[in-house]
Protein backbone atom coordinates (compact mmCIF):
# COMPACT_ATOMS: atom_id res chain seq x y z
CA UNK A 1 0.00 0.00 0.00
CA UNK A 2 0.99 3.27 -0.93
CA UNK A 3 1.66 5.77 1.55
CA UNK A 4 -0.41 8.37 0.09
CA UNK A 5 -3.40 5.47 0.21
CA UNK A 6 -2.96 5.46 4.06
CA UNK A 7 -3.16 9.26 4.51
CA UNK A 8 -5.66 10.07 1.77
CA UNK A 9 -5.80 13.64 -0.11
CA UNK A 10 -8.98 14.48 1.78
CA UNK A 11 -8.37 14.03 5.32
CA UNK A 12 -11.07 14.58 7.73
CA UNK A 13 -11.51 17.16 9.79
CA UNK A 14 -9.91 16.07 12.93
CA UNK A 15 -6.96 13.97 11.75
CA UNK A 16 -5.17 14.37 14.77
CA UNK A 17 -3.94 10.83 15.67
CA UNK A 18 -6.23 9.30 18.60
CA UNK A 19 -4.28 7.80 21.10
CA UNK A 20 -4.73 4.14 20.78
CA UNK A 21 -3.81 4.80 16.81
CA UNK A 22 -0.72 6.10 18.13
CA UNK A 23 -0.17 3.25 20.77
CA UNK A 24 -0.95 0.26 18.27
CA UNK A 25 1.56 2.83 15.61
CA UNK A 26 4.65 2.44 18.12
CA UNK A 27 4.01 -1.74 18.24
CA UNK A 28 4.27 -1.67 14.79
CA UNK A 29 7.25 0.40 15.28
CA UNK A 30 8.48 -1.70 17.05
CA UNK A 31 7.84 -4.59 14.46
CA UNK A 32 9.34 -2.69 12.02
CA UNK A 33 12.35 -2.03 13.93
CA UNK A 34 12.50 -5.96 14.35
CA UNK A 35 12.54 -6.26 10.73
CA UNK A 36 9.13 -7.99 10.46
CA UNK A 37 8.00 -5.70 7.52
CA UNK A 38 10.76 -2.94 7.60
CA UNK A 39 10.03 -2.43 3.98
CA UNK A 40 6.04 -1.89 4.08
CA UNK A 41 6.27 0.17 7.41
CA UNK A 42 9.07 2.30 6.55
CA UNK A 43 6.77 5.53 6.19
CA UNK A 44 5.47 4.76 9.57
CA UNK A 45 8.68 4.19 10.85
CA UNK A 46 10.50 7.68 9.42
CA UNK A 47 7.36 9.87 9.78
CA UNK A 48 8.00 8.45 13.77
CA UNK A 49 10.92 9.16 14.13
CA UNK A 50 11.08 12.38 13.02
CA UNK A 51 9.93 14.20 16.28
CA UNK A 52 13.04 12.59 18.08
CA UNK A 53 15.37 13.82 14.68
CA UNK A 54 17.55 17.24 15.17
CA UNK A 55 16.90 19.67 11.77
CA UNK A 56 19.50 19.04 9.57
CA UNK A 57 20.81 22.47 10.44
CA UNK A 58 23.95 21.51 12.35
CA UNK A 59 24.77 25.31 13.81
CA UNK A 60 21.16 25.72 14.89
CA UNK A 61 20.19 26.22 18.47
CA UNK A 62 18.76 23.33 19.71
CA UNK A 63 15.37 23.47 21.98
CA UNK A 64 14.36 20.43 23.71
CA UNK A 65 10.45 20.04 23.50
CA UNK A 66 7.69 16.91 24.02
CA UNK A 67 5.38 16.01 21.60
CA UNK A 68 1.90 16.54 22.17
CA UNK A 69 0.19 13.87 20.43
CA UNK A 70 -2.77 15.37 20.31
CA UNK A 71 -1.62 18.26 18.15
CA UNK A 72 -0.16 15.84 15.72
CA UNK A 73 -1.79 15.94 11.95
CA UNK A 74 -0.70 12.58 9.80
CA UNK A 75 0.22 14.15 6.99
CA UNK A 76 4.41 13.93 5.90
CA UNK A 77 6.01 17.09 7.08
CA UNK A 78 7.08 19.59 4.99
CA UNK A 79 10.63 19.25 4.02
CA UNK A 80 12.94 21.90 6.76
CA UNK A 81 14.64 23.69 3.73
CA UNK A 82 11.45 24.21 2.60
CA UNK A 83 9.93 25.19 5.52
CA UNK A 84 13.24 27.87 6.22
CA UNK A 85 13.68 29.26 2.49
CA UNK A 86 10.24 29.86 1.21
CA UNK A 87 8.57 32.42 3.61
CA UNK A 88 6.77 35.58 3.43
CA UNK A 89 7.96 38.20 5.81
CA UNK A 90 7.91 41.51 4.40
CA UNK A 91 10.43 42.76 6.70
CA UNK A 92 13.15 40.60 5.10
CA UNK A 93 11.81 41.52 1.52
CA UNK A 94 9.06 40.73 -0.94
CA UNK A 95 10.64 37.67 -2.62
CA UNK A 96 9.51 34.39 -1.25
CA UNK A 97 13.75 33.54 -1.22
CA UNK A 98 14.24 37.34 0.59
CA UNK A 99 13.59 36.35 4.62
CA UNK A 100 16.25 33.56 4.42
CA UNK A 101 18.60 35.64 2.32
CA UNK A 102 18.76 38.95 4.64
CA UNK A 103 16.75 38.04 8.18
CA UNK A 104 20.65 37.29 9.52
CA UNK A 105 20.43 40.90 10.65
CA UNK A 106 17.89 40.21 13.25
CA UNK A 107 19.24 40.38 16.70
CA UNK A 108 17.26 38.59 18.60
CA UNK A 109 18.41 38.66 22.54
CA UNK A 110 18.18 40.71 24.25
CA UNK A 111 14.46 40.57 23.42
CA UNK A 112 11.25 41.58 25.57
CA UNK A 113 8.07 41.36 24.95
CA UNK A 114 5.19 43.56 26.35
CA UNK A 115 2.38 42.59 27.40
CA UNK A 116 -0.40 45.31 28.20
CA UNK A 117 -3.82 47.04 27.74
CA UNK A 118 -6.49 45.77 29.67
CA UNK A 119 -4.72 42.96 31.94
CA UNK A 120 -4.57 43.20 35.79
CA UNK A 121 -1.28 42.47 35.71
CA UNK A 122 1.02 44.18 32.42
CA UNK A 123 4.19 43.27 32.30
CA UNK A 124 7.46 43.14 29.92
CA UNK A 125 8.15 39.82 29.73
CA UNK A 126 12.14 38.79 28.82
CA UNK A 127 12.01 36.15 25.98
CA UNK A 128 13.84 33.54 28.24
CA UNK A 129 11.48 33.91 30.75
CA UNK A 130 9.16 33.47 28.08
CA UNK A 131 10.55 30.20 27.35
CA UNK A 132 10.36 29.16 30.44
CA UNK A 133 6.50 29.85 31.60
CA UNK A 134 5.02 26.41 30.58
CA UNK A 135 6.92 22.99 29.46
CA UNK A 136 7.48 23.41 25.21
CA UNK A 137 5.27 21.02 23.71
CA UNK A 138 6.04 20.09 19.99
CA UNK A 139 3.14 19.80 17.75
CA UNK A 140 2.56 19.23 14.07
CA UNK A 141 0.29 21.83 12.46
CA UNK A 142 -0.91 22.22 8.73
CA UNK A 143 0.20 25.73 7.74
CA UNK A 144 -2.16 27.19 4.46
CA UNK A 145 -1.38 30.96 3.50
CA UNK A 146 -3.45 33.08 1.81
CA UNK A 147 -1.99 32.94 -1.22
CA UNK A 148 -2.75 29.14 -2.07
CA UNK A 149 -0.16 27.00 -1.02
CA UNK A 150 0.36 25.41 2.31
CA UNK A 151 2.74 23.60 4.67
CA UNK A 152 3.09 20.97 7.67
CA UNK A 153 5.22 22.09 10.29
CA UNK A 154 6.61 20.57 13.36
CA UNK A 155 6.55 23.78 15.51
CA UNK A 156 7.66 24.25 19.27
CA UNK A 157 5.67 26.53 21.52
CA UNK A 158 3.27 26.79 24.63
CA UNK A 159 -0.27 27.39 24.26
CA UNK A 160 -0.69 31.22 23.96
CA UNK A 161 -3.45 31.13 26.84
CA UNK A 162 -0.72 29.93 29.44
CA UNK A 163 0.57 33.50 28.75
CA UNK A 164 -2.62 35.22 28.83
CA UNK A 165 -4.14 33.79 32.49
CA UNK A 166 -0.93 35.03 33.66
CA UNK A 167 -1.65 38.82 32.64
CA UNK A 168 -5.30 37.84 33.99
CA UNK A 169 -7.49 40.38 31.05
CA UNK A 170 -10.28 42.09 32.71
CA UNK A 171 -13.30 41.71 32.10
CA UNK A 172 -13.88 44.14 28.79
CA UNK A 173 -11.13 42.68 27.29
CA UNK A 174 -12.18 41.32 23.97
CA UNK A 175 -9.52 41.19 21.54
CA UNK A 176 -5.70 40.49 21.67
CA UNK A 177 -3.64 42.85 18.99
CA UNK A 178 0.05 41.60 18.23
CA UNK A 179 3.10 44.12 17.21
CA UNK A 180 6.11 42.71 14.75
CA UNK A 181 9.32 44.77 15.78
CA UNK A 182 9.81 47.35 12.96
CA UNK A 183 13.20 48.40 12.94
CA UNK A 184 14.37 49.70 9.92
CA UNK A 185 18.42 48.51 11.49
CA UNK A 186 17.56 45.50 11.23
CA UNK A 187 14.74 45.09 8.99
CA UNK A 188 15.61 45.85 5.67
CA UNK A 189 12.33 45.65 3.92
CA UNK A 190 10.81 48.10 6.69
CA UNK A 191 11.65 50.78 4.49
CA UNK A 192 9.67 49.37 1.81
CA UNK A 193 6.06 51.02 2.16
CA UNK A 194 4.38 47.90 1.16
CA UNK A 195 2.28 47.87 4.70
CA UNK A 196 1.88 50.54 7.18
CA UNK A 197 4.76 48.86 9.33
CA UNK A 198 4.73 47.85 12.27
CA UNK A 199 2.71 44.84 10.99
CA UNK A 200 -0.16 44.57 13.52
CA UNK A 201 -2.42 41.48 13.98
CA UNK A 202 -5.31 40.48 16.26
CA UNK A 203 -7.36 37.70 17.26
CA UNK A 204 -10.64 37.79 19.59
CA UNK A 205 -10.35 36.95 22.81
CA UNK A 206 -11.76 33.61 22.94
CA UNK A 207 -9.10 32.65 19.69
CA UNK A 208 -6.27 33.79 21.22
CA UNK A 209 -7.48 31.61 24.13
CA UNK A 210 -8.09 28.35 22.14
CA UNK A 211 -5.62 24.93 22.94
CA UNK A 212 -4.88 25.15 19.10
CA UNK A 213 -3.18 28.82 19.18
CA UNK A 214 0.50 28.62 19.98
CA UNK A 215 2.95 30.92 20.58
CA UNK A 216 6.13 29.44 18.89
CA UNK A 217 10.03 29.48 20.09
CA UNK A 218 10.58 26.67 17.91
CA UNK A 219 10.29 24.37 14.61
CA UNK A 220 12.15 20.95 13.75
CA UNK A 221 13.59 20.47 17.31
CA UNK A 222 15.67 23.62 16.97
CA UNK A 223 15.51 27.79 17.93
CA UNK A 224 13.08 29.46 15.61
CA UNK A 225 15.10 30.75 12.76
CA UNK A 226 15.22 33.94 12.14
CA UNK A 227 13.08 33.78 8.50
CA UNK A 228 10.33 32.41 10.78
CA UNK A 229 10.00 34.98 12.71
CA UNK A 230 12.50 34.74 15.81
CA UNK A 231 12.58 34.29 18.64
CA UNK A 232 8.55 34.20 19.59
CA UNK A 233 5.57 34.35 17.11
CA UNK A 234 1.78 33.44 16.71
CA UNK A 235 0.76 29.80 15.45
CA UNK A 236 -2.95 30.08 14.55
CA UNK A 237 -3.41 26.93 12.25
CA UNK A 238 -7.02 27.45 10.99
CA UNK A 239 -6.29 30.98 9.74
CA UNK A 240 -4.64 32.25 6.93
CA UNK A 241 -0.73 32.48 7.23
CA UNK A 242 -0.80 36.34 7.90
CA UNK A 243 -2.56 36.07 10.99
CA UNK A 244 0.34 34.24 12.69
CA UNK A 245 2.43 37.52 13.79
CA UNK A 246 6.01 36.49 13.56
CA UNK A 247 8.92 38.56 16.12
CA UNK A 248 6.76 39.73 18.43
CA UNK A 249 7.59 42.86 20.70
CA UNK A 250 4.44 43.36 21.79
CA UNK A 251 1.07 42.29 22.94
CA UNK A 252 -1.59 43.98 23.77
CA UNK A 253 -5.40 43.46 25.11
CA UNK A 254 -8.58 46.05 23.49
CA UNK A 255 -12.05 46.14 23.76
CA UNK A 256 -12.14 47.13 20.16
CA UNK A 257 -11.23 45.00 17.07
CA UNK A 258 -7.59 45.32 15.75
CA UNK A 259 -7.17 46.59 12.83
CA UNK A 260 -4.68 44.21 11.43
CA UNK A 261 -1.87 45.15 8.75
CA UNK A 262 -3.68 43.16 5.66
CA UNK A 263 -7.00 44.11 5.99
CA UNK A 264 -5.86 47.68 6.49
CA UNK A 265 -4.16 47.36 3.61
CA UNK A 266 -6.37 46.02 1.13
CA UNK A 267 -9.79 45.77 2.80
CA UNK A 268 -11.74 44.36 -0.27
CA UNK A 269 -8.82 41.19 0.21
CA UNK A 270 -7.99 40.46 3.37
CA UNK A 271 -9.98 40.31 6.71
CA UNK A 272 -9.87 40.50 10.43
CA UNK A 273 -10.84 37.14 11.16
CA UNK A 274 -9.25 35.37 8.23
CA UNK A 275 -10.27 31.58 8.64
CA UNK A 276 -9.33 29.44 6.09
CA UNK A 277 -12.41 28.79 4.41
CA UNK A 278 -12.91 26.80 0.89
CA UNK A 279 -15.79 28.00 0.18
CA UNK A 280 -15.10 32.49 0.23
CA UNK A 281 -12.48 33.23 -2.71
CA UNK A 282 -10.15 35.65 -2.22
CA UNK A 283 -11.00 38.35 -5.01
CA UNK A 284 -8.02 37.29 -7.39
CA UNK A 285 -8.03 33.81 -6.74
CA UNK A 286 -9.74 30.80 -5.42
CA UNK A 287 -9.52 29.41 -2.36
CA UNK A 288 -10.80 26.03 -3.25
CA UNK A 289 -7.31 24.38 -3.91
CA UNK A 290 -3.83 24.14 -2.56
CA UNK A 291 -0.43 23.54 -4.14
CA UNK A 292 1.31 21.41 -0.78
CA UNK A 293 5.02 22.61 -0.88
CA UNK A 294 6.94 19.86 -1.61
CA UNK A 295 4.38 17.39 -3.02
CA UNK A 296 6.36 14.61 -4.76
CA UNK A 297 5.35 15.32 -8.47
CA UNK A 298 6.95 18.98 -8.42
CA UNK A 299 5.27 21.16 -11.10
CA UNK A 300 2.77 18.22 -12.10
CA UNK A 301 1.79 17.45 -8.48
CA UNK A 302 -2.20 17.76 -8.55
CA UNK A 303 -3.51 20.71 -6.22
CA UNK A 304 -4.60 19.71 -2.69
CA UNK A 305 -8.89 20.33 -1.82
CA UNK A 306 -8.37 23.07 0.94
CA UNK A 307 -10.00 22.08 4.14
CA UNK A 308 -12.73 23.92 6.18
CA UNK A 309 -10.77 26.17 8.92
CA UNK A 310 -7.71 24.24 7.47
CA UNK A 311 -8.72 21.05 8.82
CA UNK A 312 -9.59 21.95 12.59
CA UNK A 313 -13.16 22.76 11.97
CA UNK A 314 -14.30 19.63 14.70
CA UNK A 315 -11.97 21.98 17.28
CA UNK A 316 -13.05 25.57 16.38
CA UNK A 317 -16.17 26.21 13.83
CA UNK A 318 -18.33 26.51 17.23
CA UNK A 319 -16.62 29.57 17.91
CA UNK A 320 -17.88 30.69 14.99
CA UNK A 321 -21.46 29.28 15.32
CA UNK A 322 -24.14 31.83 13.82
CA UNK A 323 -21.44 34.05 12.05
CA UNK A 324 -21.63 34.89 8.11
CA UNK A 325 -18.29 33.69 7.33
CA UNK A 326 -18.74 35.60 4.29
CA UNK A 327 -19.21 39.13 5.64
CA UNK A 328 -16.67 38.25 8.20
CA UNK A 329 -13.44 36.65 6.11
CA UNK B 1 26.18 31.79 -49.60
CA UNK B 2 24.46 34.78 -50.55
CA UNK B 3 21.21 33.79 -49.34
CA UNK B 4 22.85 33.57 -46.05
CA UNK B 5 23.03 36.80 -45.64
CA UNK B 6 24.30 38.47 -42.23
CA UNK B 7 20.53 39.08 -41.09
CA UNK B 8 19.89 34.99 -41.58
CA UNK B 9 22.98 34.37 -39.14
CA UNK B 10 20.65 36.65 -36.74
CA UNK B 11 17.85 35.07 -37.43
CA UNK B 12 19.48 31.78 -36.60
CA UNK B 13 21.07 33.12 -33.41
CA UNK B 14 17.49 34.58 -32.41
CA UNK B 15 15.67 31.18 -32.76
CA UNK B 16 18.39 29.39 -30.54
CA UNK B 17 18.21 32.10 -27.85
CA UNK B 18 14.88 32.28 -27.28
CA UNK B 19 14.64 28.56 -26.19
CA UNK B 20 16.73 29.48 -23.53
CA UNK B 21 14.00 30.44 -20.94
CA UNK B 22 12.58 27.08 -21.87
CA UNK B 23 15.76 25.52 -21.69
CA UNK B 24 16.51 27.15 -18.04
CA UNK B 25 13.11 25.70 -16.89
CA UNK B 26 13.75 22.40 -17.81
CA UNK B 27 17.05 22.14 -16.68
CA UNK B 28 16.08 23.80 -13.52
CA UNK B 29 13.41 20.59 -13.66
CA UNK B 30 15.53 18.08 -14.23
CA UNK B 31 18.02 19.23 -10.95
CA UNK B 32 14.55 19.62 -8.91
CA UNK B 33 15.35 23.22 -8.23
CA UNK B 34 12.04 24.90 -9.77
CA UNK B 35 11.71 26.13 -5.72
CA UNK B 36 9.79 25.25 -3.27
CA UNK B 37 6.67 26.26 -5.23
CA UNK B 38 7.30 24.98 -8.58
CA UNK B 39 3.58 26.06 -10.22
CA UNK B 40 3.87 30.04 -9.13
CA UNK B 41 7.67 29.41 -10.40
CA UNK B 42 7.16 28.67 -14.43
CA UNK B 43 3.65 30.11 -14.21
CA UNK B 44 5.22 33.80 -13.20
CA UNK B 45 8.05 32.81 -15.31
CA UNK B 46 6.72 31.87 -18.36
CA UNK B 47 3.88 34.61 -18.36
CA UNK B 48 7.20 37.05 -17.90
CA UNK B 49 9.04 35.90 -21.26
CA UNK B 50 5.45 36.03 -22.89
CA UNK B 51 5.91 39.81 -21.81
CA UNK B 52 9.03 40.17 -22.71
CA UNK B 53 8.98 38.60 -26.17
CA UNK B 54 6.02 40.53 -26.76
CA UNK B 55 7.45 43.71 -26.27
CA UNK B 56 10.61 42.67 -28.51
CA UNK B 57 8.20 41.75 -30.98
CA UNK B 58 6.78 45.76 -30.82
CA UNK B 59 10.08 47.02 -30.99
CA UNK B 60 10.47 45.97 -34.32
CA UNK B 61 8.98 48.60 -36.12
CA UNK B 62 10.73 51.80 -34.17
CA UNK B 63 13.81 50.04 -34.75
CA UNK B 64 13.64 49.71 -38.73
CA UNK B 65 12.26 53.34 -38.37
CA UNK B 66 15.17 54.15 -36.27
CA UNK B 67 17.74 52.35 -38.34
CA UNK B 68 16.69 52.85 -41.50
CA UNK B 69 16.88 49.03 -41.70
CA UNK B 70 14.14 47.74 -43.02
CA UNK B 71 15.69 43.86 -42.52
CA UNK B 72 14.98 44.35 -38.47
CA UNK B 73 11.14 42.56 -39.94
CA UNK B 74 12.73 39.44 -40.77
CA UNK B 75 12.71 39.14 -37.14
CA UNK B 76 9.57 40.25 -36.05
CA UNK B 77 7.10 36.98 -36.67
CA UNK B 78 9.39 34.33 -35.06
CA UNK B 79 9.21 36.68 -31.77
CA UNK B 80 5.78 37.59 -31.96
CA UNK B 81 5.49 33.60 -32.03
CA UNK B 82 7.67 33.11 -29.08
CA UNK B 83 5.78 35.64 -27.04
CA UNK B 84 2.81 33.00 -28.07
CA UNK B 85 4.84 29.50 -27.77
CA UNK B 86 5.60 31.13 -24.18
CA UNK B 87 1.63 32.41 -23.71
CA UNK B 88 0.24 28.65 -24.61
CA UNK B 89 2.69 27.21 -21.66
CA UNK B 90 1.86 29.97 -19.29
CA UNK B 91 -1.78 29.51 -19.91
CA UNK B 92 -1.43 25.55 -20.13
CA UNK B 93 -0.30 25.82 -16.67
CA UNK B 94 -3.25 27.87 -15.22
CA UNK B 95 -5.30 25.70 -17.43
CA UNK B 96 -4.03 22.20 -16.56
CA UNK B 97 -2.67 22.20 -13.23
CA UNK B 98 -4.19 25.37 -11.67
CA UNK B 99 -8.07 24.94 -12.83
CA UNK B 100 -7.76 20.92 -13.32
CA UNK B 101 -8.89 20.68 -16.54
CA UNK B 102 -12.23 21.93 -15.08
CA UNK B 103 -14.12 24.30 -17.39
CA UNK B 104 -16.57 25.32 -15.37
CA UNK B 105 -13.86 26.45 -12.42
CA UNK B 106 -11.85 28.39 -15.50
CA UNK B 107 -15.10 30.28 -16.74
CA UNK B 108 -15.57 31.04 -12.50
CA UNK B 109 -12.02 32.70 -12.46
CA UNK B 110 -12.31 34.63 -16.12
CA UNK B 111 -15.32 36.12 -15.11
CA UNK B 112 -14.88 36.35 -10.81
CA UNK B 113 -11.03 38.18 -11.35
CA UNK B 114 -9.96 40.98 -13.01
CA UNK B 115 -6.59 40.12 -13.68
CA UNK B 116 -7.62 36.64 -14.88
CA UNK B 117 -10.09 38.16 -17.13
CA UNK B 118 -7.35 40.29 -18.92
CA UNK B 119 -4.96 37.65 -19.48
CA UNK B 120 -7.27 35.13 -21.34
CA UNK B 121 -8.42 38.39 -23.44
CA UNK B 122 -4.47 38.91 -24.45
CA UNK B 123 -4.29 35.18 -24.41
CA UNK B 124 -7.24 34.74 -26.96
CA UNK B 125 -6.47 37.78 -29.32
CA UNK B 126 -2.80 36.50 -29.56
CA UNK B 127 -3.95 33.27 -31.36
CA UNK B 128 -5.72 34.35 -34.52
CA UNK B 129 -2.39 36.42 -34.77
CA UNK B 130 -0.07 33.52 -34.43
CA UNK B 131 -2.76 31.55 -36.51
CA UNK B 132 -2.40 34.45 -39.65
CA UNK B 133 1.44 34.52 -39.34
CA UNK B 134 1.95 32.34 -42.53
CA UNK B 135 2.96 34.33 -45.92
CA UNK B 136 0.31 32.31 -47.59
CA UNK B 137 -2.33 34.11 -45.11
CA UNK B 138 -0.87 37.62 -45.54
CA UNK B 139 -1.13 36.95 -49.31
CA UNK B 140 -4.91 35.86 -48.31
CA UNK B 141 -5.94 38.29 -46.23
CA UNK B 142 -4.27 41.12 -48.34
CA UNK B 143 -4.59 44.32 -46.15
CA UNK B 144 -6.98 42.86 -43.59
CA UNK B 145 -3.40 41.42 -42.33
CA UNK B 146 -2.16 44.94 -41.15
CA UNK B 147 -5.44 45.76 -39.60
CA UNK B 148 -5.98 42.32 -37.62
CA UNK B 149 -2.34 41.93 -36.36
CA UNK B 150 -3.34 46.01 -34.97
CA UNK B 151 -4.87 43.64 -32.10
CA UNK B 152 -1.59 43.62 -30.87
CA UNK B 153 -1.57 46.91 -28.92
CA UNK B 154 -4.91 45.84 -27.30
CA UNK B 155 -2.98 42.61 -26.43
CA UNK B 156 0.33 44.44 -25.14
CA UNK B 157 -2.42 46.82 -23.06
CA UNK B 158 -4.56 43.22 -21.45
CA UNK B 159 -1.03 41.82 -20.84
CA UNK B 160 0.22 45.02 -19.19
CA UNK B 161 -3.60 45.24 -17.17
CA UNK B 162 -3.05 41.32 -16.46
CA UNK B 163 0.12 41.87 -14.77
CA UNK B 164 -0.55 45.15 -12.76
CA UNK B 165 -3.51 43.45 -11.22
CA UNK B 166 -2.29 40.57 -10.34
CA UNK B 167 0.73 42.90 -8.27
CA UNK B 168 -2.22 45.12 -6.98
CA UNK B 169 -3.18 43.39 -3.61
CA UNK B 170 0.42 44.00 -2.30
CA UNK B 171 1.22 46.99 -3.79
CA UNK B 172 4.48 45.54 -5.05
CA UNK B 173 4.36 47.50 -8.31
CA UNK B 174 8.74 47.40 -8.83
CA UNK B 175 8.90 45.18 -11.64
CA UNK B 176 5.33 45.78 -13.03
CA UNK B 177 6.14 49.23 -13.85
CA UNK B 178 9.07 48.68 -16.15
CA UNK B 179 7.28 46.65 -18.21
CA UNK B 180 4.32 48.94 -17.73
CA UNK B 181 7.24 52.01 -19.04
CA UNK B 182 8.44 49.75 -21.71
CA UNK B 183 4.86 49.10 -23.64
CA UNK B 184 3.64 52.35 -23.04
CA UNK B 185 6.96 53.89 -24.82
CA UNK B 186 6.41 51.29 -27.47
CA UNK B 187 2.76 52.44 -28.33
CA UNK B 188 3.71 56.23 -27.23
CA UNK B 189 6.40 56.79 -29.95
CA UNK B 190 3.85 55.47 -32.72
CA UNK B 191 1.36 57.80 -31.35
CA UNK B 192 3.98 60.25 -31.91
CA UNK B 193 4.91 59.22 -35.42
CA UNK B 194 1.50 58.76 -36.55
CA UNK B 195 0.87 62.59 -35.22
CA UNK B 196 4.21 63.88 -36.89
CA UNK B 197 3.22 62.06 -40.88
CA UNK B 198 0.03 63.14 -40.42
CA UNK B 199 1.19 67.07 -40.03
CA UNK B 200 3.58 66.62 -42.53
CA UNK B 201 1.42 65.59 -44.85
Amino acid sequence: MKRHDLLGSEIPASDITPREVFEQRRALIRAAAAGAFGAALAPWFSRAAFAQTASPNPSAGKLAATVNRQFVVMDRPTAYKDVTGYNNFYEFGLDKADPAKHAHTLQTRPWTVSVEGLVARPKVYDIDELLKLASLEERVYRMRCVEGWSMVIPWIGIPLAELIRRVEPTGSAKYVEFFTLADKKQMPGVSVPILDWPYVEGLRLDEAMHPLTLLGFGLYGEVLPKQNGAPVRLVVPWKYGFKSAKSIVRIRFTDTQPKNSWAVSAPKEYGFYANVNPSVDHPRWSQDSEVRIGEGGGLFAPKRKTLMFNGYAEQVAAMYAGMDLRVNF
Amino acid sequence: MPRFAPFDALRLGVFCASLLPLARLVWLGAHDALTANPLEFVTRSTGTWALVFLCLTLSITPLRRLSGEPRWLKLRRMLGLYCFFYAVLHAALWVWIDRGLDPASMWQDVLKRPFITAGALAFVMLIPLAATSTHAMMRLLGRRWAQLHRLVYAIAIAAILHYVWHKAGKNDFGTVSIYAGVVATLLGVRVWWAIADRRRR
